[in-house]
């Protein structure tokens, strides 16, 4: 990374990013016990909704971890990703709860309206669509959860408001 | 089997299968079993490594419990009443067995461990004929870029031995477990190709597989073409630790002693010079033996740490390199074998250097990546072109067709191959620092050494201390085998809480005896046997001090002149420096 | 006669949530100031009294748990409290993590006081990350009014609270998994022995209880452990909250006596209210991915641990997701098995390998491909699953299914005949789908 071609501004960027990352290792006290919440914390202000491996090389060098040990919790727990994705995942629940109160519907509704697969990304990158795991919100199924908001009870109209209230706010401000 | 630690010291009474046996509380049901020779079959278990009870070969029926239970995993209890052989446990076994080779390639024949795979060998125990379910393995790419080690992950049957090894044995943390579901495998960070991780190929990761999924690189062809190549000039130097395992690869008994019929085979498959690597350690030996002592009386860095062992080096380069100026400038014994069969040797046997291909074969598969640096050629060649594991020597000679077991008795020849008993307890933890103190002792003393055993310091212990009292000068010591043993030490001398004057450090657990390249299934109770054979081969030699060596004070007469002189600086000394490594 | 019984869920949606003042108004904190009066061995002994069986899902009884790591003479000691709430069809301690998180947090400052222990851990699932922040703004105010901390309430008992996250792993609801997330590992079960009451989290001694079940503790301190059985039944005391969700007009949480019957929990007006759009019941899925399959012949059984399990049935975690008559029982064992494959931790062989071929026949079965020698091999599928896996996880993925099969025999036997009652399976195929 340090050896490749970058403009200035690119090069800003990146040791801002690197600031905040010290920034959110520092803030749990480089604890080991803190790797979840640490990578979380990156993956959210990553603004790509993902860690990048320089940053998992600089948690792993801070906390005093082998890089394999991070590679682990991050390609073991579903709520990560290495690579980068939409500024909001889009996630529906697939599990059974959902799936007989027809989430099928629902995902058809997003790919409508967004115009892109399941497993894809928009090609401005403001959304990836996908599937998920029980969210623990059964009781307003079938369900979309982005970020840390809960949607139940889609209709094609919700659908379709929810993802414009979306476009044009920026991430983690919700 | 409530909420108590076992009693080792308690007994209890167990039935299995209606026998009854009587054996410590923490006996775990897979060796009580075998007290009674029943054989329960394991895939994931590995004596000298902590029990992760996955695979769930090994399952057996307890009586008054719903679920079966792994023999591996749990220990006995007063009363209990195992069953190892009911249909309920042949199912599950054989269930288990077919999941895992669904998964598994079907390439036997081409496989380097065909006839000795321990998930072959059970497939084969179970009469696996019918498959169960559709054979689909994943298609992996086979890495094989780094010179040393293969990793053909296609094969893994996730086990788990080599992160155990990796992780926990020798804390250098390259591999582990990642993802989970379907997707769960073992594997690099970011699947970075080994030489962009902490790896230091040691390759006792190899050394655990149960499978095909991890071997060394095959040399073997680079070798039979040198053979076969009337111009060259081929000779071969071996280590000390590959007589003593050699033929476990014919069916001989761990620690058989074999020397005699390897340097018999070595000729028979055309080496124009048989040498042993035990020569140059006697070299290795008057050469850190003087740098010790330079460092003792000028106030040198101390402890002076040994650095025959590649994987150690490597160790310390990526992961302690603050502590490189304590590590001996000495080559590893390979190394110095090399410098010198291409400058002395020619010189002396009137020979062309440049025809010369100079071979090793070694227990070890980081000493193909030491043969490979940049800086190995002050002989003004390639001081070691290639290196052979135990394992490559064995499947040399099997091609070859001759029968090992049945060999005469030859000799190495002269002049490097000469050696004392000092020189060949070089592959056993404790053997460099025996080896130094036998001839150190009379360089400090200018006494004869009455009793040249310091049995104080031998052993499989993974750290031993010691104070030598070199007639009235002490030396303070520090053995470590094992890169965790290793940290122990390492830390110490870090923090400035310990007074070593020397200490010797082995990558491997056990030392070369358990290196990467020995034989498959190599266990603890192997090593001791492999042990036992070396110290019985010093203990049979004339002469058992490297000082003593003829063919070695002829070297320094005739070419070196004096330890630590000019020559032996430019041939048999080198520099490590810090690897970029995350740690 | 209400088939409602609010104790534990009494506060939920009246108060808010981090307000100290309006929970000790609405009568909190009495019980963690009744039991700075009582012995440890008191407070568990009412624990045994009440027969508080695990509400998480394993049942285990809470006051044995407590016995049991009272009795070890290690310190320190660690309470850990489950919130991973993964199991599908379960929302209930979302509601008292988010709505009364005070009560939690009572329930595990009298745990800590009871085993001498100064630091409590509660798992929140990442999923969970907006209530993780009300329930950290009610741990504050709870210090700030000397309900936590340093001296509780003028004692010398010392108690902190921290919040650890999951990250999106269901098999983290497994008590030994839980414990390497916290520790910031990926999250696979340990190996047992030795169990976590003597090695547990860091090693040492630790007491792990579900949401519901700790959240109970304070309510059997103040009332006794004799009363709040008596809300119950005989073997199951007090109260538990249901999950009702799926074909049911009332989806959401309710908090019942033990004892009401299952034909309630779905139809009455209060609970369930019945199946929307007049369609007609067909199966019902209790206690999570990992429980049994009820049909319409077992409705009248009574809602209670001994009485489910006399009858294949479990309370398990407390979910009761609904199935009408337009859902394929193949169909719908697909997505378990699926649900399985995605959260088996992968170590293994029988869950990681295991799940995937059952999903592969099960897939057969819903393309018409599926024939005896599958049923054959499913059977044993099931049984090694069951019987060699190394936690709960792998052990229990087959239930469903297992249960499916003597339920519905013959919508197996019609998918192998190429026919789907509830037409879901091979419709699909026709419209190329």
């Amino acid at each position: 990374m340090c050896c490749s071609k970058v403009t200035k501004d690119q090069a800003l960027g990146i040791v801002k990013q690197y600031e905040q990352v010290m920034e959110i290792i520092k803030k749990y006290d480089k604890q080991k016990e803190q790797l979840l919440s640490i990578l979380l914390d990156i993956q959210c202000a990553s603004g790509e909704n993902y860690v990048a491996e320089e940053w998992a090389e600089v948690v792993a060098r801070e906390l005093e971890l082998p890089i394999s040990k991070v590679h682990d919790v991050l390609t073991f727990y579903a709520m990560f990703s290495i690579e980068p994705q939409g500024k909001y995942v889009i996630e529906i629940c697939k599990s059974t709860p959902c799936h007989v109160t027809k989430a099928d519907a629902v995902v058809k509704m997003f790919e409508d309206v967004l115009g892109i697969g399941l497993g894809q990304t928009t090609p401005d990158n403001l959304f990836t669509l996908m599937h998920t795991n029980c969210v623990g919100a059964c009781d307003i199924g079938p369900v979309a959860k982005i970020g840390e908001e809960v949607y139940g009870n889609l209709t094609a109209a919700k659908v379709a408001e929810i993802v414009n209230s979306y476009r044009g706010v920026s991430s983690c401000q919700k | 089997m409530g909420h108590h630690a076992s009693d080792p010291n308690k007994i209890v009474n167990v039935t299995i299968d209606g026998i009854s046996v009587s054996c410590p509380e923490t006996t775990l049901i897979l060796d009580a079993a075998k007290l009674i020779g029943i054989d329960i079959p394991v895939l994931c278990y590995h004596p000298d490594l902590k029990v992760r009870a996955t695979c769930r070969v090994c399952v057996v029926e307890a009586k008054g419990q719903r679920k079966l239970k792994t023999a591996c995993g749990n220990e006995v209890w007063d009363g209990a009443e195992f069953i190892t052989n009911s249909p309920a446990v042949r199912q599950a076994r054989k269930d288990v067995l077919e999941l895992i080779l669904a998964e598994h390639p079907q390439d036997c024949l081409q496989c380097v461990r065909n006839t000795n795979c321990e998930l072959q060998k059970l497939a084969r125990d179970f009469g696996i004929s019918k498959p169960l379910f559709k054979n689909e393995p994943k298609k992996l790419p086979i890495e094989d870029s780094n010179g040393a080690i293969v990793r053909d992950m296609s094969k893994c049957v996730k086990c788990g031995r080599c992160v155990e090894m990796c992780q926990e044995v020798q804390t250098v943390g390259a591999i582990n477990t990642a993802h989970r579901s379907i997707e769960y495998e073992v594997t690099t960070a970011f699947n970075r190709p080994l030489q962009d991780t902490t790896c230091v190929y040691c390759g006792q990761c190899i050394s655990v597989c149960p499978v095909g999924a991890l071997y060394e690189k095959d040399d073997t062809e680079k070798v039979w073409q040198a053979l076969g190549n009337e111009e060259k000039h081929v000779v071969v130097q071996v280590a000390p630790a590959v007589r003593v395992a050699l033929g476990e690869e014919f069916g001989m008994d761990p620690g058989s002693i074999t020397t005699g019929k390897m340097v018999a085979a070595l000729r028979r498959l055309g080496f124009d010079k048989v040498f042993d690597t035990d020569f140059s350690a006697d070299v290795t030996i008057m050469e850190e033996g003087s740098e010790l002592l330079e460092r003792m009386s000028q106030g040198g860095v101390l402890p002076l740490i040994t650095s025959c062992s590649p994987g150690w080096v490597n160790f310390v380069e990526g992961f302690y390199p603050e502590l490189l100026p304590n590590v001996s400038t000495c080559k590893s014994p390979q190394q110095m074998f090399g410098a010198l069969v291409k400058t002395y040797y020619p010189q002396k046997a009137g020979i062309d250097p440049s025809k010369i291909i100079s071979v090793s074969i070694m227990p070890c598969v980081a000493k193909k990546r030491e043969s490979a640096r940049p800086e190995m050629n002050d002989s003004g060649y390639r001081d070691v072109d290639v290196v052979l594991t135990t394992r490559e020597l064995a499947r040399m000679i099997k091609q070859s067709g001759f029968d090992f077991t049945k060999l005469a008795n030859e000799e190495f020849d002269d002049p490097m191959g000469i050696s004392t008993g000092a020189a060949v307890i070089f592959g056993t933890s404790g053997g460099v620092m025996e080896a130094a103190l036998r001839t150190v002792y009379e360089v400090v003393t200018g006494k004869e050494l009455a009793n040249v055993e310091f049995k104080d310091i031998r052993g499989l212990t993974g750290i031993k201390e010691a104070e030598v009292d070199l007639d009235g000068t002490k030396v303070k010591v520090a053995i470590a085998n094992g890169l965790k043993n290793a940290r122990v030490i390492l830390d110490k001398i870090k923090a400035g809480e310990c007074d070593y004057q020397f200490v010797e450090i082995m990558c491997c657990p056990g030392g070369c005896i358990g290196g990467g390249g020995q034989p498959w299934g190599t266990t603890t109770a192997t090593k001791e046997a492999r042990m036992a054979g070396l110290y019985q081969v010093d203990s049979d030699k004339a002469i058992r001090q490297s000082h003593k060596n003829p063919a070695v004070k002829a070297l320094y007469d005739e070419f070196l002149g004096k330890p630590l002189g000019h020559k032996s600086h430019e041939l048999l000394h080198t520099h490590y420096h810090p690897r970029d490594n995350c740690k | 006669m209400s088939k409602i019984k609010k104790l534990v869920s009494t506060n939920c949606g009246v108060i808010s949530p981090d307000s100290v003042e309006e929970y000790v108004k609405a009568g909190g904190f009495q019980g963690l100031k009744k039991a700075f009066t009582m012995k440890p061995e008191e407070i568990i002994g009412e624990v045994k009294k009440a027969k508080l069986l695990g509400r998480g899902g394993a049942a285990y009884p809470a006051g044995s748990k407590w016995e049991q790591l009272l009795e070890i003479p290690e310190f320190p000691k660690y309470i850990v409290i489950n919130a991973d709430e993964g199991e599908p069809g379960t929302f209930k301690d979302k509601i008292l993590l988010g709505q009364d998180p005070l009560r939690v947090i009572e329930g595990m400052a009298i745990a800590g006081y009871v085993f001498n222990s100064h630091d409590g851990y509660i798992y929140i699932r990442g999923e969970y990350r907006a209530i993780q922040k009300v329930f950290q703004s009610a741990i504050d105010n709870a210090v700030k009014a000397g309900y936590l901390g340093k001296n509780i309430q003028g004692t010398n008992f010392e108690f902190n609270i921290h919040i650890m996250t999951g990250a999106g792993a269901y098999v983290c609801g497994e008590n030994s998994a839980l414990l390497n997330s916290i520790e910031g590992k990926a999250g696979r079960p340990r190996i047992k022995p030795p169990h976590l009451a003597e090695v547990g989290l860091f090693l040492l001694p630790t007491l792990v209880n579900n949401v519901e079940t700790i959240a109970t503790i304070p309510t059997i301190v103040l009332e006794g452990g004799e009363k709040y059985l008596s809300y119950g039944t005989s073997d199951s005391g007090g109260t538990k909250l249901i999950c009702l969700s799926g074909n049911v007009v009332n989806r959401g949480v309710y908090e019942i006596p033990f004892g009401v019957s299952l034909k309630d929990c779905i139809y009455d007006p209060e609970l369930g209210g019945g199946i929307p759009n007049g369609k007609k019941l067909k199966f019902y899925h209790l206690g999570g991915q990992s429980g049994p399959i009820g049909n319409e012949a077992q409705l009248d059984t009574p809602y209670c641990y001994k009485t489910l399990r006399n009858a294949g049935l479990t309370v398990g975690s407390g979910a009761v997701v609904v199935m009408d008559e337009d859902v394929c029982v193949i169909d719908y064992l697909k997505g378990v098995t699926e649900f399985f494959i995605h959260e088996s931790c992968g170590k293994c062989t029988p869950c990681r390998e295991g799940n995937k071929q059952i999903y592969a026949i099960l897939c057969k079965l819903s393309t018409g491909e599926a024939t005896q020698d599958d049923m054959v091999v499913l059977k044993r599928l099931i049984s090694t699953m069951t019987n060699a896996s190394f936690c709960g996880l792998g052990q229990s993925a087959a239930v469903a299914l297992n249960t499916c099969w003597k339920l519905f025999k013959d919508e197996f036997a019609d998918h192998l005949n190429k026919k789907c009652p509830a037409k879901v399976c091979f419709t699909e195929q026709e419209r190329g789908e």
